[in-house]
């Protein structure tokens, strides 16, 4: 079976280590916070100038003047700073965020990403997308092996517009978890049930097959 | 000391000398700590050609939003748009047009423009279409574009307190661009929800020094909330 939204998150969640500065984009990256491990503690920075980010507040605690990244309302954890934008991207592009997990449209083997801009399509921008991936040494991409149609999303070189140039090291799809270096995918872990052929199969880029790729845990 | 004094008492004294094609930069990150009372009063003016650096252009009604019924926005230099439909309408006839910026990138040369730094490197868009006609420069292996910074004619900020001196402080996450935005304006007006008295702030806490910020105005404030998220308590 594929890997859910969830047991995807629960997957990217085992690479928090005690005491990492997490940046966390929207979508399944947002679900990682759920799954952190006992006795780990990890800091959620919000680009929008967060840096310990609580959980939704309850009705009574809202507040306009209270958002994360993807503008929805939240609280402050115990031992939070906020700060300005410039602030906020020198931490990220100062490489001072242990690790950023966000989604793609696409990744190569060259570790190039595209996640902001589909031709012909209305677009409303990258955010702070390209500041993240140029900034980050640690980034995990989450994000499905191929598309609704079956069209990989692993390349050799991707078709989209860039979000950053040879950037990402490490991704998670529903199907495996795989590392990129010197120009090729290399599958480390296969999602439970799903064969080394499948995922063969759906990676349009050059992938390398260790002799063993062990199944996911769950 | 009357020559420090900053505070102005109306919404036209407040953006007076205001005229069209110039570029105003505004403080806020989606609907947060946006200067609503003088985008409002922008709208008021009719101002038209007008050149907008702000991270996002409102909602439909709310926020930069307004100032697209009457097409006073020729230009928006932002990170992430398209919130209202207005916006895309207006943008797909031609009738604005959009600089994508990525939003570090974007803090960065207001923060610049504000300093006197006129372009900086960064890795950010680097082999994307940002970095499409910029200067490549590589610094210790790595490749890097130069941008340029930003200044505006006017800088239109929202602050949470200030004195009347122009010192203010922001509040909670509704600081976001509004430091960067006070530094890079010709003009700054600080609209705020409270003026106190020089002295009544403390000099170590103050976010914005009153020497950035030309006018300072009190308003009130709706504070409209773009995604409403709670949890059971």
């Amino acid at each position: 079976m594929a890997l859910s939204r969830e047991q995807m998150a629960m997957r990217v969640a085992r690479e928090l280590q005690d005491g990492f500065y997490v940046n966390l984009g929207i979508g399944i990256p947002t679900l990682v916070a759920n799954y952190v491990p006992d006795g780990i503690d990890v800091m959620l920075q919000s680009e929008n100038g967060l840096l310990g980010m609580g959980p939704f507040p309850t009705e009574d605690q809202i507040d306009a003047d209270m958002i994360n990244a993807g503008k929805q309302t939240v609280t402050a954890a115990t031992g939070a700073s906020i700060f300005s934008s410039a602030e906020s991207f020198a931490m990220i592009r100062g490489g001072h965020v242990d690790l950023t997990v966000l989604g793609a449209f696409e990744v190569d083997q060259q570790g190039n990403i595209a996640s902001w801009m589909i031709p012909g399509k209305l677009i409303k921008g990258m955010g702070g997308a390209m500041d993240l991936v140029a900034g980050a040494d640690n980034i995990i991409v989450t994000m499905t092996h191929a598309s609704k149609h079956g069209e990989s999303k692993l390349l050799e070189e991707c078709s989209l517009p860039l979000t950053g140039a040879g950037c990402i090291k490490k991704v998670l799809t529903d199907l495996a978890y795989l590392e990129i270096e010197d120009g090729a995918f290399i599958l480390r872990e296969r999602a439970p049930g799903i064969s080394v052929e499948e995922i063969v199969a759906k990676t349009a880029g050059k992938l390398i097959v260790p002799d063993h790729v062990p199944e996911m845990q769950f | 000391m009357s020559g420090f004094d900053k505070v102005v008492n109306s919404y036209e004294e407040a953006m007076a000398g205001l005229e069209d094609g110039m570029t105003v930069i505004a403080g806020g990150f989606g609907l947060c700590g946006i200067p609503e009372n003088l985008i409002a009063q922008i709208k008021t003016m009719g101002t038209k050609e007008l050149t907008f650096v702000s991270n996002n252009c409102g909602v439909d009604g709310f926020g930069l939003g307004v100032l697209l019924v009457d097409r006073q926005v020729r230009k928006m230099i932002s990170s992430y748009v398209g919130e209202n439909a207005l916006f895309e309408k207006q943008l797909l006839a031609g009738e604005l047009e959009v600089e994508l910026t990525p939003q570090g990138t974007l803090a960065e040369k207001m923060r610049a423009g504000g300093a006197g730094i006129p372009a900086f490197y960064t890795a950010t868009g680097y082999g994307t279409p940002v970095g499409d006609g910029k200067e490549v420069r590589e610094f210790n292996g790595r490749n890097y574009i130069m941008e340029e910074a930003i200044t505006g004619d006017f800088a239109i900020v929202k602050g949470w307190k200030a004195d009347r001196y122009g010192n203010v402080v922001y509040r909670d996450t509704a600081q976001n661009f509004n430091p960067m935005a006070a530094t890079a304006g010709k003009i700054t007006v600080v609209e705020v929800e409270e003026i106190v008295e020089p002295g009544e702030l403390d000099p170590a806490h103050i976010h914005t020094p009153g020497i950035y910020v030309n006018r300072v105005i009190k308003g009130s404030f709706e504070k409209r909330i773009e995604q409403r998220t709670v949890r059971q308590g």
